[in-house]
């Protein structure tokens, strides 16, 4: 995928004035801010799980290889095979690799980010594999040639009238006067259109929410069920999963589980659970004729041990997004990669690198909604703060915004010279407002003066007027 | 009102942030006002300048290391430091600590420092038990719970309590008083259509509260907020709480014209 984050300001400008695109944004805040409020607050423990969840993962963190090892050997035993995919293209050519040798024409998907992450399918175009994405979401993205603006809701930036539009024009075989005016009626259309896709699929590939170790189980929650069709139907079900999916029992699982759907969608559970232990048995009724689960490292076992360690704690659950004020305004697309909001802000320049992307982690005022409702307690506004540290060292941002904050600093070491620096700002601010109370044009301010007047000082230093003598 | 006795008055001193120094002293003789009415003797050191968070959030950690060095050696020698910003005063009391690695000896320093540091509405009402400051003031105010104060210092309650005891104040909650208000630092300049974008979503709340005040308890969110609402020509008034509490909010609004000019 085309990573436009150097373009971010401009996508965002885009994005704020596009009238569809804010129409649809206005779900998130009722959708899933308000849901996930009502939900959290149903459950008196929800703190307290949030601590144990953190926990947990901090401990996998801390003995990853481990956990890894042991997991793999239960696959396994179970019949199953693990393939090590260092990168994005490893696991890319693990997966063309299974799909050419089993004949694959069709393939279909379970929603997963981290196919979006190593650009999979259209690499499986490329070699003339059709990957057929069958989450709803995925599902509508996918005709209309985009990629998810959401890690959960991938379609959160269409309306549903955009969505009706899309599926006249694909599903020519329907009747035209047909009426999709309700988000059900889109529903069943679409699971009508892909059954016929589930039969036809000789690979199914799917994400995973976790990965435990102590059963070789792969577990991914959905609200719609597509998930056990696309694995349980073909000859051989893929799980594509990052290596930090792992943890170590069923029990732990609980603990995640309870956390994830109510930050996610306010939901107590998903609608659909699904655990996969292994290929088909001898006495099963149905499943995979083969189980293989590609482990992607692709760049987070050098966070391992950094100040951005606690990233990979995230369970995905879109939280963070669903509650920032600038996630908000302008969508995911904006971001220019996978990964959107604050996580994506976090996680997008360890992967992508900080030279392509330093505006997400500068694009956030650090308000702090994020961390506040983040599950796992992941410290997002500190790991963006560690990126502008990083970013700064290496000189990447903007030579007048060094030169500015440098001269500032400067004068904020010497009290005698930044005393008379803010007697001349006031005096220049108060004469450019002519007493008016406010300027309406800053020379040299112009982004704060763009959408807002610069009011105007009220009148002589406090530190001035204190020395003075002047008292309350 | 609590008024400790004198020989327990706590020594404070007072973190005057360098835009109320620039901007609005009234906020600044507010809090000595509100200090000292509440038992305290507060002192103004008189070689102070930023607290350095524009340094530490732009990732510049250099210069917000030299920056907090001078605020721990001229504060550190008081019962309080208090500030009339949740931001400087979080800037303090939860990140200078994180500027100094565990075996320098300036780290104890920002410990300690930041022990003692405080917002100045959560202060009069969380330390000293202040539960009216005995203001007036007639109209129907709406408060905005600013973020670095809401988040990292806990502030919600404290301001709307001291808020109900004043007379003749009603307060009218806004829809999310507790979401950004698009100010953030120099985001507000580096992203000027996403912080635009955001205030004004920020100034419609406010103004669908109905009412002709917004209060805040930091000045930079006081000055988008202020700034957007003059640009729209929006008839509320926008004021630190302080101004409010300590009964000197008879000048002109942030961003109105003086009387008379």
């Amino acid at each position: 995928m085309k990573v436009t984050s150097p373009a971010f300001k401009e996508n965002a400008t885009a994005a704020i004035h596009d009238t569809q695109l804010q129409k649809a944004l206005g779900n998130v805040e009722t959708g899933f801010v308000a849901k996930r409020k009502k939900g959290a607050a149903s459950l008196p423990e929800f703190e307290a799980l949030r601590d144990s969840a953190r926990d947990l993962k901090i401990h996998v963190l801390k003995h990853l290889d481990l956990y890894l090892e042991a997991y793999e050997r239960k696959v396994i035993a179970s019949g199953g095979h693990v393939h090590w995919a260092e990168t994005a293209e490893d696991a890319r050519r693990i997966v063309t690799d299974i799909c050419r040798r089993l004949g694959a024409k069709t393939v279909t998907k379970g929603k997963s980010m981290i196919t979006e992450e190593i650009a999979l399918n259209d690499h499986l175009e490329a070699q003339g594999i059709r990957p057929v994405e069958t989450d709803l979401g995925e599902y509508i993205i996918q005709l209309r040639g985009e990629h998810p603006s959401h890690i959960i809701a991938p379609a959160v930036h269409l309306t549903k009238e955009q969505v009706a539009g899309d599926f006249r024009r694909v599903h020519e075989h329907l009747a035209v006067d047909r009426d999709l005016s309700e988000p059900v009626t889109l529903l069943s259309e679409a699971r009508a259109v892909l059954r016929e896709q589930f039969l036809a699929a000789d690979v199914g590939i799917t994400g995973a929410n976790f990965l435990v170790a102590e059963t070789g189980t792969s577990i991914i929650v959905t609200n719609e069920g597509n998930g056990d069709l696309t694995q349980t139907l073909p000859k051989a079900h893929v799980v594509l999963a990052s290596i930090e999916k792992i943890v170590p029992t069923l029990e732990d699982v609980d603990t995640l589980m309870r956390v994830l759907a109510r930050s996610a969608t306010g939901q107590e559970m998903s609608v659909y659970t699904t655990f996969s232990t292994g290929p088909r048995r001898a006495d099963d009724p149905d499943g995979p004729g083969e189980y293989h689960v590609v482990l992607l490292d692709n760049g987070r076992s050098a966070m391992l041990g950094t100040e951005f360690e606690d990233m990979l704690r995230c369970i995905r659950c879109g939280a963070c997004m669903n509650h920032c004020p600038v996630y908000q305004q302008i969508g995911g697309h904006a971001y220019g990669w996978v990964y959107p909001g604050p996580m994506g802000a976090v996680l997008t320049p360890t992967l992508v690198g900080i030279e392509q992307t330093g505006h997400l982690p500068n694009a956030s005022t650090f308000c702090g909604r994020c961390e506040s409702v983040c599950p796992m307690r992941i410290p997002l506004p500190r790991m963006m703060r560690a990126w502008r540290a990083r970013e700064w060292e290496k000189a990447l941002n903007p030579g007048t915004q060094r030169f500015g904050l440098g001269l500032w600093a400067f004068l904020a070491r010497r009290p005698g010279l930044y005393r008379l620096a803010a007697r001349i700002g006031r005096w220049g601010l108060a004469t450019l407002s002519g007493g008016r109370g406010r300027v309406a044009r800053l020379p040299l301010g112009d982004g704060w003066t763009k959408h807002r007047d610069m009011p105007a000082p009220e009148g002589g230093t406090f530190m001035d007027r204190w020395k003075a003598g002047e008292r309350p | 009102m609590t008024t400790p006795s004198p020989a327990r008055r706590p020594r404070v001193a007072l973190f005057v942030t360098c835009l109320v120094d620039l901007m609005r002293p009234t906020i600044g003789f507010a809090a000595v006002k509100l200090l000292e009415d509440a038992g305290c003797e507060v002192v103004v050191p008189p070689s102070q300048t930023c607290c350095g968070q524009p340094a530490f959030n732009s990732g510049d950690r250099k210069d917000a290391v030299a920056l907090a060095k001078r605020v721990i050696a001229e504060f550190e020698g008081f019962d309080f430091l208090v500030a009339p910003s949740g931001s400087c005063a979080g800037m303090i009391a939860t990140h200078y600590p994180e500027l100094f690695a565990d075996d320098d000896p300036w780290k104890a320093r920002a410990l300690a420092l930041a022990a003692k540091s405080r917002e100045l509405i959560s202060f009069l009402v969380d330390d000293l038990g202040v539960t009216s400051t005995g203001a007036r003031f007639d109209g129907t105010v709406t408060y905005h719970d600013s973020c670095s104060g809401l988040r990292e210092l806990g502030i919600q309650a404290q301001p709307r309590k001291l808020l109900a005891a004043v007379e003749g104040l009603t307060l009218t909650e806004m829809k999310d008083p507790d979401v950004c208000c698009g100010f953030g630092g120099t985001f507000a300049v580096k992203y000027p259509d996403l912080s635009g974008a955001i205030v004004t979503k920020k100034c419609v709340a406010i103004e669908e509260s109905g009412a002709t005040t917004i209060l805040a308890g930091d000045l930079g969110c006081l000055m988008n907020m202020a700034g957007r609402m003059t640009r729209t020509g929006s008839k509320v008034e926008a004021r630190h709480v302080a101004e409010v509490l300590a009964n000197m909010a008879d000048g002109p609004a942030i961003g109105a014209a003086k009387t008379g000019e």
